[in-house]
């Protein structure tokens, strides 16, 4: 018989699923938006996020409710800390896709596009680093996760080679200044979004295996509330 | 005679116990160190009680017990023969479950142990009578009725009395089998405070079935399965990140 507790756990989780998957579909409107210039995908995007924001509340209520009710500990515990970031990383990404939409909507004007050419092969490592970081939590999948960690490295140095080539942009053809900041922004946007995978990532991590891995963390290191209070 | 870690105001090693053919405890070997709080959880008839009763040879007293292995406090094996008994269950004191004040005033209830043991002093008895019952957190809710019977109390307030009743005795290590189990939130968050406070001066070692309440009061804890320690470890580490599987199945509710 399914406990009432795991009955709860497991509503919390589906509608973290759904905000997973709205938070992708986001990505996929704002890129594609950006892509083909078409201003309804942008506006699929802006909707989207209006559903995101309600979901992040009823995580957060769901969270607090679920703490205040179980009191969970150990694999149940991690799992509701590691919940109640990725929810707020969901929100962000969100946020970072109708950055990326408003961009698509002002690039959608110029006559040039010199400069996004780059900008596919990054759209396509911040989905897969989103997907990845989503379904590794889902699917306790730590070898997904790890993926996606080692990813954050590559979508970085994608990031600066677009700075570079923005720079470039400008200084090629003072004209295209715009276009460049575009860029730029859609490149920083990405590069966050791949930076808020990878904070998935290591919540996958510290849910399954107990281990801290962000800020490259010695897991081994006795964390410090507890080595004072065993001092004392 | 064998020496115990420096920290560990009291250890076993590989102690057995069994209750006629009934393998009870099957050697535990466990280290409780001086003024922390350890916690023994573990789910009914897992043996941590027994285990309990074993650090003041409580269990000597019931029939066809045999014991293996050893008990030390303060380096000293409790079931050495030349061990005085008495003389051991006043350093080591015990509170039980069900609070069991004596039909007595509040005042003979706290009185009575260091009365058994020759004070006679009426000056130093009051003094210890008062000392006790302000360590036990009871003393402003009674100091004007030391005279009432102990069982107009209520069970928190009895609970609390018996208490400062084991203090009274200058104990140095306190064995708590589910001091609160029987009260209200209210008492047990009292109870709860007292064990905080009480770790300053005493070793405390408690069996509780409430996990909150091991997590809330205990430095250390040891989950008990079957006669066995299944692991043993800082009390946050074991309600955040056990090692053992058995033991996040049992502090998450999925077997026991």
């Amino acid at each position: 018989m399914e406990r009432h507790f795991e009955k709860e756990l497991n509503n919390l989780k589906l509608t973290l699923e759904k905000m997973a998957r709205l938070t992708q579909e986001s990505l996929a409107c704002a890129t594609r938006a950006l892509l083909e210039d078409d201003k309804t995908l942008a506006e699929k995007c802006f909707a989207n996020e209006r559903l995101i924001n309600n979901l992040e509340i009823d995580i957060d209520h769901g969270v607090a409710d679920f703490f205040a009710l179980f009191q969970p500990v150990a694999i149940d515990l991690r799992f509701m800390l590691a919940i109640q970031k990725i929810n707020n990383d969901m929100e962000r990404i969100g946020d970072h896709c109708i950055n990326i939409a408003q961009s698509a909507i002002s690039v959608a004007a110029f006559q040039q596009k010199t400069g996004l050419m780059e900008l596919p092969k990054m759209i396509s490592v911040a989905q897969s680093m989103l997907h990845d970081a989503c379904e590794s939590f889902f699917t306790k999948n730590l070898q997904l996760a790890r993926t996606v960690l080692e990813t954050d490295d590559i979508i970085d140095e994608m990031n600066r080679a677009n700075t570079r080539e923005a720079i470039q942009l400008v200084k090629n053809d003072k004209t295209s200044i715009e276009m460049a900041l575009e860029v730029l922004r859609i490149s920083r946007n990405l590069e966050r979004i791949g930076d808020l995978s990878t904070n998935v990532a290591e919540e996958v991590i510290f849910h399954v295996q107990a281990r801290v891995v962000k800020h490259h963390a010695d897991e081994n290191k006795p964390r410090v509330n507890e080595e004072k209070r065993h001092e004392a | 005679m064998e020496t115990a870690p420096h920290y560990a105001k009291l250890y076993t090693k590989d102690l057995h116990l069994h209750y006629g053919p009934k393998h009870a405890l099957k050697g535990i070997s466990l280290d409780m160190k001086a003024y922390k709080v350890t916690a023994l959880i573990g789910p009914s008839g897992c043996g941590k009680s027994t285990f309990l009763r074993s650090l003041n040879r409580m269990n000597d007293t019931i029939d066809n017990v045999n014991i293996k292995g050893s008990v030390f406090v303060d380096n000293v094996d409790i079931y050495h023969k030349k061990v005085d008994e008495v003389q051991l269950r006043k350093k080591v004191g015990m509170i039980f479950q069900k609070s069991n004040p004596f039909p007595k005033s509040i005042y003979d209830n706290v009185a009575y142990g260091p009365r058994i043991h020759g004070l006679r002093d009426k000056a130093k008895l009051d003094e210890l009578v008062e000392t006790s019952l302000r360590r036990a957190a009871i003393w402003d809710e009674v100091k004007d009725e030391l005279k009432k019977s102990a069982l107009a109390l209520s069970g928190g307030q009895q609970q609390r009395l018996c208490i400062a009743r084991a203090l009274a005795v200058e104990p140095e290590v306190l064995l708590m089998d589910e001091p609160a189990s029987a009260l209200d939130p209210i008492a047990t968050a009292k109870i709860e405070e007292l064990i905080y406070e009480l770790k300053t001066t005493y070793t405390i070692v408690i069996v509780t079935h409430n996990m909150q309440q091991a997590a809330r009061v205990s430095d250390y804890t040891a989950f008990f399965y079957m006669g066995s320690v299944v692991e043993f470890d800082a009390t946050e580490r074991i309600f955040t990140s056990p090692k053992e599987k058995q033991t996040e199945d049992y502090v998450t509710g999925r077997f026991g």
